[in-house]
C-alpha cells in the first residue's frame, strides 16, 4: 500500500475514534453524578470488552472502506498520470489500462483516444515530411537530368566562384583538349577560374550586380578564349537569395529587390569558334570570287572592246588580244571550279537538318505509310552504319505520299526500300512491282504537292529533295519488272560518342546545390568538420614494394568526394610509363603488361597533371604512407610537391575496430558492405577506398572525431602506425 | 559519211558558238530552242549525238534524255548532256537517266570536239 493510501486510512481510523471518543467524553460530561455511576454499573466488564471490540470493528471497517475507495481512484490515477507522461515523452504507442472507479475508466479511456489521436498525427505528419522530402528530391533530380541533358554547355558557380553544377556539355566543352585532363579542370567544388579568365568573371559579375541596383534584366554576355585557343561566347545569370531571380518577377518589389544579393551566378557557354571562322571562311570565300571575276571580266572586256572597235588592228595585235581573252576566261573558269570545290560545303539547305540513322529513317517512313497509305512495305537491303543528314518529318512525308499514290492510282500493294551509300552520297531507293510509270506521270508526281498522296503538305518531292541539297528521279527495270524512284541524300557524319562517358557505373554527379551555403574556409583546415572537407582519394599501381630502390609508379587512379558524396563522374586516372622492367611478380599482381604501359606519359607528365586534379583537397589512401612516399620521392625530379594532408583508411579502420586482426581493403570493405570494383586497378581501388572512408566517417564520429586535427591525431596513435615506409 | 548532230539549247550566245564549232568539225547541224522542239526534231533529223542542255523550257533536258533512251527508235543517238548545273548528285542524276557524256560549262571547245568525235568514230 503506498504511502498516501497508508496516511489515508490512518487518517479516516483516527478521526473516527477520536470522534467516537469525543462523543463518548461529550456524554460523559454531559451526565449527572447518578446517571454516571449508573452507566459504570451498566458498563460491566463483559460489556465494555463489547464495547471496544465494537470499535475495533468498526475502526477495520472504516480502513477497508478507505482502502478501497483509494484503490479504485488513487492508483488508478497515479497510473494514469505516469502513463500520460510517458505518451508524451518517450513512447507515442503506450496506452493506459482501464480501471477503477468509473469515472476513473472513463478519464482512461479519454486518455487513450487522445493518444490515439495524437498517434495518427505524428505520423501524418512524418508522411508528409517524407512526401515533401522526396517531391523536392525528385525535381532535384529532373533539373540535373535536365541540365546534363542540355546540348549547351551550363555551369552554375557561387559567389566565390566555386563550380556546384555542371553538364556534359560542358565537360566536353571545357574539360580540355585530352582525355586525362578532362577531369582535371571542372568539377563540383572547383573554381571556375580554373577554366575561365578571372577577370571576365569579375567583370561580369559587377554588370549584373549594377543590373540588379538598378533593376534591369539584360544578360550580359562576353566572349572569351579557352586555353586550348577556342573562342566560347559566355552568358552570365545572375542568382539571387532572395529566394526569386529577377527572371519571371514582372515588376519586383523595389525595397526587396533592392538588397537582393547575388549569391551565385549561372554561365551558359557556346563555342563559337567554327560558326565564326566558318563566316570569316564564307566571306573570304565571296570577295576572292567577286574581285577575282571583276579583274578577269575587265580584261576581256578591254581586249574585245579594243579589237571591235579598231578592225584595222593588225594581225599579230589582234591575235595577241585574242590570246588574253582566251586566257583569262580560261583562268575564270579554274576559279570558278576552285570556288565551287571550297563553298560545296557551305551550300547547306535553307532548313536545318539533323543527323539520322538510315535505318531509323526508315523505321519512321514505314510505320507512316503503313499507318496512312496502308500498304505493306519491306526492306530489300539496307546498310546498317548508314548514317543521313536529313529532315526526317518532311521525308517521312514525300515517302509516304509516293506510296499513297502508287496505291490510289497503280493498286500497287507493296513497296520495298534500299538504302546505300553510293559515291559520297546515301542513295535511297522505293521499289514496286508491276505496272511502272509513263516518265511523263513521274515527272509530274515529283513536281505535285504532296496534298495528291494524302499527306497535308503544300511541298512537292523535289523541293523537299532540294531543301537536302540532293537529287531524285524515276527509273525501270523493264525485264525485271520493277520500278523505282531513286532519291540521292546527303551522308551524315558517323557519330561517334562526342560526350564524355562516364568511366564507372552509376549516374554522374553534376549538381550539389550544398555548396551555395560554403562560406569561405575562415577556420585552419583542422579545425574543419571532416564531412565539410573535399578528399582525394587515391589508389597507385607499382612495380614493386620498394621505393627507394628504385621502384616506381605504373597506375594512378583517383575520385574525389566533395560534400560527403562520391563523385563518380570526376575521376583521373592514367597509366605510367616506368621507364624500367616489370617484374613477373608484380604482373600477377595488378595485371598490367609491359605492352600496357609503351607509348604511356611518363611520371613528369602525370604527375603535375593530377596534383592539379588534387588540388585543395585531403588525400585519403589505403595504406596512404606508401602511395605517399612514392609521390614524394619524385619531388625533385617533377618540381611536384603534395603538401595537402593525409588521411589514411588502413588507420582509421584500426582506430574504429582495434581488436580486428586484418585492416586489409578487401577485409574492411565486406565489413563495412562496401562493393568492391576493379579489384587491384588503380582507380577500382580508390573507389573502393572512398567508399570505405565515406563509411568510416560516421563510426569515427561515433567515437567523438569530428574535425580533421581528430582524425590525424587518433590515426598516428594507433600500432599500426608504428609502421613506416 | 556526215555525221549529224542536233543542239538543244536555249540560249542563243552558246548555241551561236555551238553550232559554228561543229559546223567547223564537219558535223551537219540543227538546233531546237525546247524540249519539245527537241524530242520532234531527234524524230525528223535523226541525229547521230545530240548536245542537251538539261535547263530547256516546255522538258527539261533530264526528261527529253530519259524519253530518247527510252525510246528504240532514238535509243542509240548519243546523248551528251552539256549543262551550268555542277553539283555531283546532278551529274549523277544525268548519267543514271542515260547520258553518255556529261559537260559541265564552261568547258574547253578543243576537248568537247574531241570527244564528239570519240563518241561518234566508236559505235
Amino acid at each position: 500500500m503506498s504511502r498516501t493510501a497508508l496516511r489515508a486510512v490512518f487518517a479516516a481510523v483516527a478521526l473516527t475514534l477520536v470522534v467516537l471518543a469525543g462523543a463518548a467524553f461529550v456524554l460523559w460530561a454531559d451526565l449527572e453524578p447518578t446517571e454516571r455511576s449508573a452507566l459504570a454499573a451498566v458498563l460491566t466488564q463483559p460489556r465494555v470488552g463489547l464495547l471496544v471490540l465494537f470499535v475495533v470493528v468498526l475502526a477495520a471497517g472504516i480502513a477497508l472502506y478507505v482502502r478501497r475507495l483509494l484503490a479504485v481512484t488513487v492508483g488508478p490515477a497515479q497510473r494514469i498520470a505516469e502513463a500520460l507522461r510517458l505518451i508524451a515523452q518517450a513512447n507515442p504507442a503506450h496506452r493506459t489500462r482501464e480501471e477503477g472507479a468509473p469515472e476513473l475508466q472513463a478519464v482512461a479511456r479519454a486518455v487513450n483516444e487522445l493518444a490515439e489521436a495524437r498517434s495518427r498525427l505524428l505520423h501524418d505528419v512524418e508522411a508528409t515530411v517524407h512526401d515533401a522530402k522526396a517531391r523536392v528530391e525528385e525535381e532535384r533530380n529532373r533539373l540535373a537530368a535536365l541540365v546534363s541533358e542540355l546540348d549547351q554547355s551550363v555551369l552554375v558557380c557561387n559567389h566565390e566562384g566555386r563550380i556546384l553544377l555542371y553538364n556534359a556539355a560542358a565537360q566536353g566543352l571545357l574539360g580540355g583538349a585530352d582525355a586525362g585532363a578532362r577531369a582535371d579542370l571542372l568539377g563540383l567544388g572547383r573554381s571556375v577560374f580554373g577554366v575561365l579568365d578571372r577577370g571576365l568573371i569579375q567583370h561580369a559579375i559587377e554588370a549584373m550586380e549594377g543590373q540588379i541596383a538598378r533593376l534591369e534584366r539584360e544578360s550580359v554576355h562576353f566572349v572569351t578564349a579557352t586555353r586550348d585557343g577556342r573562342l566560347l561566347r559566355v552568358q552570365a545569370a545572375p542568382v539571387l537569395n532572395v529566394g526569386e531571380g529577377l527572371a519571371g518577377s514582372g515588376e519586383p518589389d523595389r525595397g526587396r529587390a533592392a538588397n537582393a544579393a547575388l549569391t551565385g551566378y549561372v554561365l551558359l557557354l557556346s563555342d563559337v569558334t567554327e560558326s565564326i571562322d566558318a563566316d570569316a571562311k564564307s566571306v573570304g570565300l565571296l570577295q576572292g570570287l567577286v574581285e577575282g571575276t571583276r579583274a578577269a571580266l575587265a580584261n576581256i572586256r578591254a581586249a574585245i572592246e579594243n579589237v571591235t572597235e579598231h578592225p584595222e588592228m593588225d594581225a599579230a595585235r589582234r591575235a595577241r588580244f585574242g590570246a588574253i581573252i582566251q586566257d583569262e576566261a580560261v583562268r575564270l573558269s579554274d576559279r570558278l571550279n576552285l570556288a565551287t570545290a571550297q563553298a560545296a560545303e557551305r551550300l547547306r539547305a535553307r532548313w536545318p537538318l539533323e543527323e539520322m540513322r538510315g535505318e531509323d529513317l526508315l523505321t519512321l517512313a514505314r510505320a507512316r505509310i503503313e499507318r496512312r497509305a496502308g500498304l505493306s512495305t519491306k526492306l530489300e537491303s539496307v546498310d546498317p552504319e548508314l548514317w543521313l543528314r536529313v529532315d526526317s518529318f518532311s521525308l517521312a512525308q514525300a515517302l509516304s505520299y509516293l506510296a499513297r499514290r502508287l496505291k490510289d492510282e497503280f493498286a500497287v500493294r507493296e513497296v520495298r526500300f534500299r538504302l546505300l551509300p553510293v559515291g559520297g552520297h546515301a542513295q535511297l531507293d522505293v521499289l514496286w512491282r508491276g505496272a511502272p510509270l509513263a516518265p511523263e506521270t513521274a515527272f509530274a508526281w515529283e513536281n505535285d504537292a504532296f496534298t495528291h498522296g494524302g499527306e497535308d503538305s503544300p511541298l512537292s518531292l523535289a523541293q523537299v529533295v532540294e531543301r537536302h541539297g540532293g537529287e531524285a528521279w524515276y527509273q525501270r527495270d523493264l525485264p525485271a519488272q520493277i520500278a523505282y524512284f531513286r532519291l540521292l541524300l546527303p551522308l551524315g557524319a558517323q557519330r561517334a560518342d562526342a560526350r564524355a562517358r562516364a568511366k564507372l557505373p552509376g549516374r554522374p554527379e553534376f549538381y550539389d546545390f550544398d555548396l551555395f551555403q560554403r562560406s569561405p574556409a575562415t577556420d585552419a583546415l583542422d579545425e574543419r568538420p571532416l564531412t565539410d572537407l573535399a578528399y582525394t582519394v587515391i589508389d597507385t599501381e607499382t612495380t614493386g614494394l620498394n621505393p627507394a630502390e628504385g621502384d616506381e609508379i605504373i597506375a594512378i587512379g583517383a575520385v574525389r568526394i566533395v560534400n560527403g558524396r562520391l563523385l563518380r563522374g570526376e575521376t583521373f586516372e592514367s597509366l605510367v610509363d616506368p621507364q624500367r622492367h616489370l617484374g613477373e611478380a608484380s604482373i600477377a599482381v595488378h595485371g598490367i603488361t609491359p605492352e600496357m604501359l609503351a607509348g604511356q606519359p611518363t611520371i613528369d607528365e602525370v604527375l603535375p597533371r593530377f596534383h592539379r586534379f588534387a588540388e585543395e583537397t585531403v588525400l585519403v589512401g589505403h595504406n596512404a604512407a606508401f602511395d605517399m612516399r612514392f609521390l614524394q620521392l619524385k619531388e625533385a625530379r617533377t618540381g611536384v610537391r603534395f603538401d595537402q594532408p593525409v588521411l589514411d583508411t588502413l588507420l582509421l579502420s584500426a582506430v574504429v575496430h582495434p581488436a580486428q586482426p586484418s585492416h586489409g581493403l578487401e577485409e574492411i570493405a565486406s565489413r563495412l558492405s562496401v562493393d568492391v570494383v576493379g579489384r587491384h586497378t588503380a582507380l577500382g581501388d580508390a573507389v573502393t577506398a572512398a567508399g570505405v572512408f565515406l563509411r568510416l566517417l560516421p563510426l569515427l564520429a561515433e567515437r567523438g572525431i569530428r574535425t580533421l586535427g581528430e582524425a590525424r591525431v587518433a590515426a598516428e596513435k594507433t600500432y599500426y602506425a608504428r609502421l613506416k615506409y | 559519211m556526215g555525221k549529224r548532230v542536233l543542239i538543244a539549247d536555249d540560249e542563243p550566245n552558246i548555241v551561236a558558238s555551238l553550232e559554228f564549232l561543229m559546223e567547223q568539225a564537219g558535223f551537219e547541224v540543227r538546233v531546237a530552242a525546247n524540249g519539245e522542239q527537241a524530242l520532234e526534231l531527234a524524230a525528223s533529223f535523226r541525229p547521230d549525238l545530240v548536245l542537251l542542255d538539261i535547263m530547256l523550257p516546255k522538258r527539261s533536258g533530264y526528261e527529253v534524255c530519259q524519253r530518247l533512251k527510252s525510246d528504240p527508235a532514238t535509243r542509240d543517238m548519243k546523248v551528251v548532256m552539256v549543262s551550268a548545273k555542277g553539283r555531283d548528285v546532278e551529274v549523277a542524276k544525268g548519267v543514271e537517266l542515260g547520258a553518255d557524256a556529261y559537260v559541265v560549262k564552261p568547258f574547253s571547245t578543243r576537248e568537247l570536239v574531241a570527244k564528239v568525235r570519240e563518241m561518234l568514230a566508236s559505235p
